[in-house]
């Protein structure tokens, strides 16, 4: 299936979100064609919203942001994200905040599709304060208050991996971030890929497939579609993108300026790769560094 | 203040690194003193080696050569909540006498006047390892008596203390600034100056902190940085001066 295509399938108006990915895998890929496809009202939630969900906040497709480090890495502040949050430009935008360990939570109720989460957390911490969701239990053994967090089921996740077969069997190796996690909570998945292999070679390495194609929904071949994110053992992450960000997203025009160009101005990935050009891909590209396999046998 | 944190770390310690300095410090005790440090990163890589300076806690290089790879979830529940985390590094806008961090905002959280990133691991981080080293350079905007918001738990605070609320790691226990070290006082767990830099007047340093600051009866001896560690940070762990 296209980007396009799966997009338009998958994702709906007023849907809650999940493009996971901690630094590594970072579909912008599909966040691009969200964009292209003006979805709205979308409740986007992610661990790092990342330059990734600036861009969507950006464009208008968000009203609501579920997070728990909300910065640009080592760089600075996510500056679409705090117009809409501090101006309501281009709309309102409601905040929910946790911990990395309270929203990891979250998304491990929702994958065991239980209620809540237990952690040994928040006591000492004003975060329960400004988010009622975050609550506590007695435990039934030993006494002890243990801090909750209700479950997140997202209406769809998008994870990154580096190869899938085409009935999307994804294999993920290097940081997996909450990628499993995301996916088994969600009602549908999108699993988009840097390559599609044939099954036997899935099946000679079980060990690395982290999602399972029954529960994905659609496999989209992307390659580079993490750009400027990255993908170990294909690209590297690019970093002057990141520190760049910056001064493109420190005005909101400079922000509209980069989305014209390079998510309306392009069709697709593999348009925005061409334009990226050459240096770029030639600049970011991983050097061979290959693992041993090992005996399967019996 | 690199050099200084690095100090801190013991060989065979298992640390839970944030990105920027600590980051920095922490390959630079490896490179030194501390050969066998497990350098942990909540990303989930295990074990790291990176062998250049990464620009981000998730970067690709804290993956090669590293003896594993963990899932978040198991690197917030087994590795931290697990307590098998001898020292976390973490940093934040404010720092008050009681060691509690604020990393979410300035002013009133609904009407925030600066709006900060947020915990990240911090407060887990500052709940379960064992001990914990804070980087701040010192100044009264960042060390107040009281933070503004509560992010991540210090010694003490209006919640109460760390065993009225049974938390199971340590909390801050060093301080490390640009000018001295700062450490809670056994008594009543209150920051209180414990080391001044060469050529700091104690003195001078009291005035820094948004409450009257005690100074230890005995400071601590603080050798200069050695002209190995200047080159190996200079030269050799941030060549391009990301952090330095």
């Amino acid at each position: 299936m296209d980007m396009r295509e799966a997009i338009s399938r998958f994702v709906r108006d007023g849907d809650t979100l999940v493009i996971e990915g901690f630094t590594h895998l970072i579909c912008f890929a599909a966040a691009h064609e969200i964009i292209r496809q003006q979805r709205r009202d979308l409740t986007l939630a992610r661990l790092t919203p990342d330059l990734i969900y600036d861009q969507l906040i950006a464009a208008g497709c968000a009203k609501k942001l579920i997070f728990s480090w909300a910065g640009n890495p080592g760089v600075g502040s996510l500056h679409g994200m705090r117009r809409a949050v501090e101006q309501g430009e281009p709309q309102p935008l409601a905040l929910e905040e946790y911990s990395h360990f309270g929203l990891v939570a979250r998304l491990s109720a929702g994958a065991a599709k239980l209620p809540f989460w237990p952690l040994r957390d928040y006591r000492g911490s004003d975060l329960p304060a400004v988010n009622p969701l975050i609550r506590s239990v007695e435990c039934p053994y030993t006494k002890e208050q243990l801090a909750t967090v209700p479950a997140l089921n997202p209406d769809v996740t998008v994870v990154h991996a580096q190869r899938a077969d085409s009935n999307g069997n994804a294999q993920i190796w290097g940081l997996y971030g909450v990628q499993k996690e995301a996916a088994f909570a969600a009602s549908r998945v999108i699993v988009v890929v840097e390559e599609i292999v044939p099954e036997p070679v899935i099946r000679a390495d079980p060990n690395r497939t982290l999602i399972p194609g029954f529960i994905v929904d659609a496999v989209v071949c992307e390659p580079w579609g993490a750009h400027p994110s990255y993908a170990q053992g294909y690209y590297d992450r690019d970093n002057a993108f990141y520190v760049g960000w910056d001064a493109v997203s420190r005005e909101a025009n400079g922000l509209e300026a980069w989305l014209n160009e390079w998510v309306y101005g392009v069709g697709s990935r593999a348009e925005y790769v061409e334009k990226l050009g050459e240096d770029v891909v030639a600049r970011l590209s991983a050097k061979p560094r290959i693992s041993e396999g090992v005996n399967y046998g019996f | 203040m690199a050099v200084r944190a690095a100090r801190e770390l013991s060989d065979g310690d298992v640390v839970f690194v944030g990105i920027g300095l600590p980051n920095l410090a922490c390959n630079l005790a490896r490179a030194t003193h501390a050969p066998n440090l497990v350098l942990i990163y909540e990303s989930g890589a295990v074990g790291a080696v990176p062998d250049r300076l990464p620009v981000s806690i998730g970067d690709p290089a804290l993956v090669t050569d590293s003896l594993g790879v963990a899932s978040m979830a198991d690197i917030f529940q087994f590795y931290l909540q697990g307590r098998r985390i001898d020292v976390g590094f973490l940093g934040g806008a404010q720092v008050d006498r009681y060691g509690n961090l604020n990393s979410t905002v300035i002013g009133p959280y609904s009407k925030p006047k600066v709006r900060l990133p947020g915990s990240g691991g911090a407060c887990e981080i500052a709940v379960h390892a064992a001990r914990v080293i804070v980087v701040a350079p010192l100044s009264p905007r960042s060390f107040p008596a009281e933070v503004d918001f509560y992010t991540s738990p210090g010694q003490a605070g209006k919640f109460g203390t760390r065993a009225t609320l049974s938390l199971p790691g340590g909390g801050p226990t060093r301080i490390v600034t640009d000018v001295g070290i700062l450490a809670p006082s056994v008594e009543d767990g209150e920051l209180e100056l414990v080391a001044v830099y060469p050529g700091i007047d104690p003195q001078a340093v009291v005035g820094k902190v948004g409450w009257p600051l005690r100074i230890s009866g005995t400071l601590e001896p603080v050798p200069p940085p050695s002209a190995e560690e200047l080159t190996l940070l200079r030269d050799v762990l941030d060549p391009e001066h990301l952090y330095l």
